[in-house]
């Protein structure tokens, strides 16, 4: 049957979607927040026209902000929203601003992303997915960030101080070319700077100093980066008995991005990570495939 | 427990196809959240990883600004085949989901590829197979093999000769008469039709020119089709000595006592849990209430409508 080659035609095409690279690519996409609003607004069907107002450049590293004319209103940290490149993909972003999202170039589709210039324009469907609990005035609010992680969680850090809370923020990345939104989080209280290669802050991982960290001292902790950092992370959170209060974005590979499809489920809880997160509270990951292996575009088992 | 079609469901509502199917998680959180019986995602010979993205949106009317009428979907039959699905059965079959059925969904691109992985699914032990001789929008599978009643009954006879378990055929609306298919369907030995798979469809972006669906087009489902799906189903249950599954448009329990008067004798519930996760209990106690208050038994409501006249 003519039928077969194509599909499978389609299939190569799309492998190149969803290989690691592609998936990291989500990873941060899924993470990079958008200032959302209610977590099922029923109207968010039809990609809304968005033109680029303003191209940034956030690193040397291929990181880039582009701000649209429309802004999601009401919308609150931790929400996504999909951008469909139109001709290409339809990729998870978060808006790192009301009116922009910040991505890091891995795949083809972010590529076609970065390829575009002011005037032209998207479809934006969104705020989608469960936003972080924001904290209460008075609150000791500890952010932890990894690399393109930072999109959702400077705009958190800003609400946060906004409320009232006391904002420290552990800020990590690969080397100084990769750090992002420095200057925003200083805006919203302490940074602790790391490196892996040590050109900026302390050399070593976020994780060196969480453990150095005492983490009775905050109410709540707010994590997102890549998966493994997450892992990390969480064996921390555990031995220092700071898993109940922490809240962690996460990402998987999306195809329908409104709760739907199944395609971005998490074992064991089946929990849908577009529509039931991307944020999730520490405990519901404890057991479960977190940190240990996630799914591709076929809904075949990768491990780390 | 309710049987039908040769299954015993906890209820009459099952989680149709394509919908929250990918993994056995995800699955037995339906039925926690009150499905009667889940059908998997359709699984394949070979992985598919599907067509790009947007997939799947839904419609509101009023130009956006309204409640949801529908929604489009070309997911493109992503799958991971039978190998690494089978794990994805066992959680359901082993964990909490035991003791409720799980009905595998099954594609392929002729007999050959439905005997395949149907076969390749058994050690799994799934409760039942359900044909997708019906998906709109993947060249050469789905209602390619499904609009022609000669393939429909040789793929439904060589799977049932292949399998010990109960065989479904999931049609298509997207033909010319859908009781010729499902009689087809019944000679070639299947044991339930299930009506029906989406509706072809289109929607394009207006400030761009651009047809919103990756695959370009697509399948149209929810409240829009169940008029639609009615009609197949009442057409089906006159034509046929088999049971009919309806399914299509069904979000709530009178859209569900709506199906089973037009002759299903269960339902299948897809889009609606975009709205409502817990649409399965809400229907089904709302139906329960309704046929109490009514005095309706099963064997008097399912096909209601055809007697009267």
């Amino acid at each position: 049957m003519t039928g077969k080659s194509n599909n499978q035609a389609n299939q190569t095409n799309r492998t190149d979607q969803t290989n690691r690279t592609d998936q990291t690519n989500r990873t941060d996409q899924t993470n990079q927040c958008i200032e959302g609003s209610s977590p099922c607004n029923s109207k968010t069907g039809f990609p809304m026209n968005a033109k680029i107002i303003d191209v940034k450049d956030e690193a040397a590293n291929n990181k880039r902000t582009l701000f649209f004319d429309k802004s999601f209103e009401n919308a609150s940290p931790g929400h996504f929203c999909m951008v469909w490149i139109r001709g290409v993909d339809e990729i998870p972003l978060g808006c790192s601003y009301t009116n922009g999202v910040t991505f890091q170039v891995v795949g083809p589709a972010t590529q076609a992303l970065f390829q575009l210039k002011v005037g032209d324009s998207v479809g934006l469907r969104g705020p989608l997915g469960n936003p972080f609990t924001l904290p209460e005035k008075g609150e000791r609010v500890l952010i932890v960030s990894g690399g393109i992680g930072a999109a959702p969680l400077a705009p958190l850090a800003e609400k946060s101080k906004d409320i009232g809370a006391s904002v420290t923020t552990v800020l990590g990345a690969r080397s100084e070319s990769d750090l992002i939104f420095e200057e925003r989080f200083a805006e919203t209280g302490d940074v602790i700077l790391t490196t892996d290669d040590g050109s900026k802050g302390k050399k070593g991982f976020v994780t060196d100093v969480l453990n150095g960290l005492d983490l009775t001292k905050f109410d709540k902790i707010y994590v997102c980066g890549p998966e493994l950092m997450l892992k990390f992370v969480m064996k921390i959170l555990i031995d220092k008995q700071a898993v109940s209060k922490t809240e962690f974005s996460m990402e998987r590979y999306f195809k329908c991005g409104i709760g739907v499809c199944g395609s971005c489920c998490m074992d064991t809880l089946g929990v849908r990570v577009c529509k039931d997160g991307p944020v999730f509270k520490a405990e519901t990951l404890t057991d479960s495939e977190f940190g240990k292996y996630h799914r591709d575009a076929s809904g075949k088992r990768v491990h780390y | 427990m309710y049987q039908t079609a040769g299954v015993t469901l906890r209820n009459p509502t099952l989680l149709a196809a394509g919908i929250l199917g990918t993994t056995g998680a995800s699955m037995a959180r339906m039925l926690q959240k009150g499905a009667g019986g889940v059908v998997t995602k359709s699984i394949g010979p070979v992985p598919v990883y599907g067509h790009p993205n947007p997939s799947m949106i839904a419609l509101n009317a009023d130009g956006g600004k309204g409640r949801v009428i529908g929604y489009l979907n070309a997911m493109g039959l992503p799958n991971p085949s039978y190998d690494d699905f089978c794990q994805e059965i066992d959680f359901v079959k082993n964990g909490t989901g035991a003791g409720a059925p799980v009905i595998a969904s099954v594609f392929g691109a002729g007999t050959e590829d439905f005997v395949a992985v149907a076969k390749g699914l058994l050690p799994s032990r799934p409760d039942a197979f359900e044909l997708n001789v019906s998906c709109p929008h993947a060249k050469g599978y789905g209602a390619d093999i499904g609009s022609q009643p000669c393939q429909v009954e040789e793929v439904t006879a060589a799977v049932k000769n292949a399998v010990d378990v109960p065989v479904w055929v999931k049609l298509t609306p997207n033909v010319q008469n859908i009781k010729d298919i499902g009689k087809a369907a019944q000679a070639g030995g299947a044991d339930a039709v299930v009506a029906i798979n989406t509706i072809r469809g289109m929607a394009i972006d207006i400030h761009s020119g651009w047809p919103v669906l990756g695959n370009r087009s697509g399948g149209l489902s929810g409240p829009s089709i169940k008029p639609a799906a009615v009609k197949c189903v009442y057409d089906l249950y006159e034509a046929l000595d088999i049971p009919v599954i309806g399914v299509g448009g069904i979000s709530c329990y009178e859209d569900m006592i709506e199906m089973m008067m037009a002759g299903a004798s269960a339902v299948q519930i897809g889009s609606a849990v975009y709205e409502n996760e817990n649409v399965f209990k809400d229907v089904w106690t709302g139906a329960e209430n309704f046929m109490k208050e009514n005095g309706y038994g099963f064997d008097e409501l399912i096909g209601l409508a055809h007697r009267r006249k």
